[in-house]
């Protein structure tokens, strides 16, 4: 079994409109949406929801005021700034550590479990989907793709699935990573634009430093040509494989407000552009 | 007063707002607090100054004193820490600094090391003062680079803040304490459905907010009816044009190509102003 991340750094590229794509041509695949503090995979894949699995993340303290004493060891030792000097607790910024419930003399702090979201096993029109959701200003989001990757995982080995498309988070820091450690392949989307192409060499940075082969796709090639010619060039030095070049298409959208991926929608040029694309990404993947 | 530019969904044009809106000032200070991907200075074009690096603390265990006991491990919530019969390891990419390690241990065997995870870059132009956090490659930690990024904050100055995609902690620990929020939306299903996540943050946080639609006119209305029926102010609509597109493909900020937009953005910020103050 195979798996392959969608990524891009810079948000908006195109990630979650190629991953449904590649879901209705992948003919034995399970998908998993690890962008989970804003999925947008299921907007288009429609999952049945089979089964919900709670999700805790980090703990958050409480602290017990007809304890206290208000010596403020607590206030002190916290390195979040999460307990204020009124020794309230200020929930967002509280990163679970315990620190305050192991030097409170009286136990007026104790740790306790926070229901951060949930994780959700699926069925789609095109397989099983792996996806999630974090509950509103929780932390955790890291944990909680790798959550995601684990059921998806279950789901291709019990299913006897070739691979697993996940449609990854934007930026390159903890959700990222967990994302895209141990995969196969990456598939960085970007787009012929200075800031695309500052975070391109940023996630390809990422990739590398994790030792996992990236491939590259220009979307929207043609609205800034001379970029495109840019990224074209860096991929030659850099020896990595550009599977793709898409046209700017409004289609995209039109396939988007149907909730359809545009190769169900569409069987212009676009399609044929992702089709090729899709062949080429099994191809470096070996399935 | 400190505003926020904040979205939900990446790429909708919350580096695009937060730059044009600046420019349209005659002075501010722009923070870029995208610190996984930093952009705004591609198109503020301030020229950097002065940097210092973002260092967190890890812990490092003295062998001598160590007996092995395993009650750091325990204690940490990060699994940072793993102790086998005759060593500790240390995991320093999941650590959170919390210092829990060193205050359970009963042999004094932890110490503190230094570890650079970003750096924090300060530039000007003209009479604005820039500030930008970039996390290096292979960290995972954005909190601690934008909690250094926002002490910068003068907040005798008009202070705008440039947020990362997304409604976790990153964006949380962004637009906390602004006085208001820009929320920057598509008139796109993934534009509505990422705009209502961001709409449950700031209304989570308690601060003042408005939409503004990006790329208007791409044929999906129901944005607009969500913000009517919300009562959420539309602050602003710019129309999708290939115009902007090219402009903001090559890092160049449109209100210095169109000029009726630097009053469009002095309006709008006046009309925040006037309902902080209210």
């Amino acid at each position: 079994m195979k798996q392959l991340t969608i990524i891009s750094g810079k948000g908006g590229t195109g990630k979650t409109s190629i991953t449904a794509a590649f879901a209705a041509l992948a003919k034995n695949a399970v998908l998993a949406d690890c962008d989970v503090d804003a999925a947008d995979l299921h907007l288009i894949l429609k999952p049945e929801i089979r089964k919900t699995i709670g999700f805790h993340g980090l703990n958050i303290a409480h602290i017990n005021k007809d304890l206290c004493i208000n010596c403020k060891k607590c206030y002190d030792a916290c390195k979040f700034d999460a307990i204020n000097k009124d020794i309230n607790l200020i929930p967002e910024s509280c990163e679970g550590c315990g620190v305050c419930e192991f030097v409170c003399p009286v136990d007026a702090v104790t740790m306790k479990k926070r229901e951060s979201g949930f994780a959700y096993l699926s069925q789609t029109r095109f397989g099983p989907m792996a996806h999630a959701m974090l509950k509103t200003a929780e932390e955790a989001s890291g944990k909680l793709v790798t959550v995601v990757r684990n059921h998806a995982k279950e789901l291709a080995e019990q299913q006897g699935k070739e691979v697993v498309i996940i449609d990854g988070p934007p930026g390159i820091g903890c959700p990222v990573i967990a994302s895209l450690t141990g995969v196969d392949l990456v598939l960085i989307v970007t787009e012929p634009t200075l800031s695309a192409i500052h975070d391109l060499e940023r996630i390809l940075g990422v990739a590398s430093h994790f030792t996992i082969p990236a491939v590259i796709c220009i979307n929207k090639y043609d609205i800034n040509e001379h970029n495109t010619q840019i990224i074209e060039e860096y991929c030659r030095k850099q020896d990595i494989p550009l599977v793709g070049k898409l046209s700017y298409d409004t289609i995209m959208i039109d396939a988007m407000i149907q909730e359809q991926s545009v190769v169900e929608f569409s069987e212009g040029n676009l399609t044929k552009q992702i089709t090729a694309m899709w062949h080429q990404v099994k191809e470096q993947l070996k399935i | 007063m400190i505003i926020s530019i904040a979205s939900g969904k990446g790429g909708t044009g919350k580096t695009t707002i937060a730059t044009n809106l600046a420019l349209s000032l005659e002075k501010a200070q722009l923070i870029d607090c995208d610190v996984e991907e930093p952009n705004a200075n591609i198109f503020f074009k301030a020229t950097i100054t002065d940097s210092e690096e973002v260092v967190v603390e890890i812990p490092e265990i003295d062998k001598e004193s160590c007996d092995y006991c395993g009650k750091c491990s325990q204690f940490c919530a990060y699994n940072a820490l793993a102790v086998v019969p005759t060593n500790v390891l240390v995991f320093p990419e999941l650590c959170h600094s919390c210092g829990g390690c060193k205050l359970v241990c009963p042999k004094n065997a932890i110490t503190w090391r230094k570890k650079a995870i970003g750096t924090i870059e300060h530039g000007q132009r003209g009479m604005f003062d820039f500030y930008q956090g970039i996390l290096n490659v292979g960290e995972a930690m954005a909190i601690p680079v934008i909690k250094t990024l926002k002490k910068k904050i003068d907040t005798r100055k008009d202070v705008i803040l440039d947020a990362p995609p997304g409604t976790s902690c990153p964006v949380i620990e962004t637009i906390k304490s602004s006085d208001y929020c820009i929320l920057v939306t598509e008139p796109t299903p993934f534009g509505l459905h990422d705009l209502k996540l961001a709409v449950a943050v700031v209304r989570h946080l308690d601060i003042p907010f408005g939409v503004i639609i990006n790329r208007d006119g791409l044929g999906y209305k129901n944005v607009e009816l969500y913000c009517h029926k919300e009562k959420i102010p539309i602050l602003m609509k710019i129309l999708h044009s290939e115009d902007i597109a090219q402009l903001y493909s090559n890092g160049i900020p449109f209100v210095e190509k169109l000029s009726v937009w630097k009053e469009r953005f002095q309006h709008l910020f006046n009309k925040i102003r006037l309902e902080v103050n209210a």
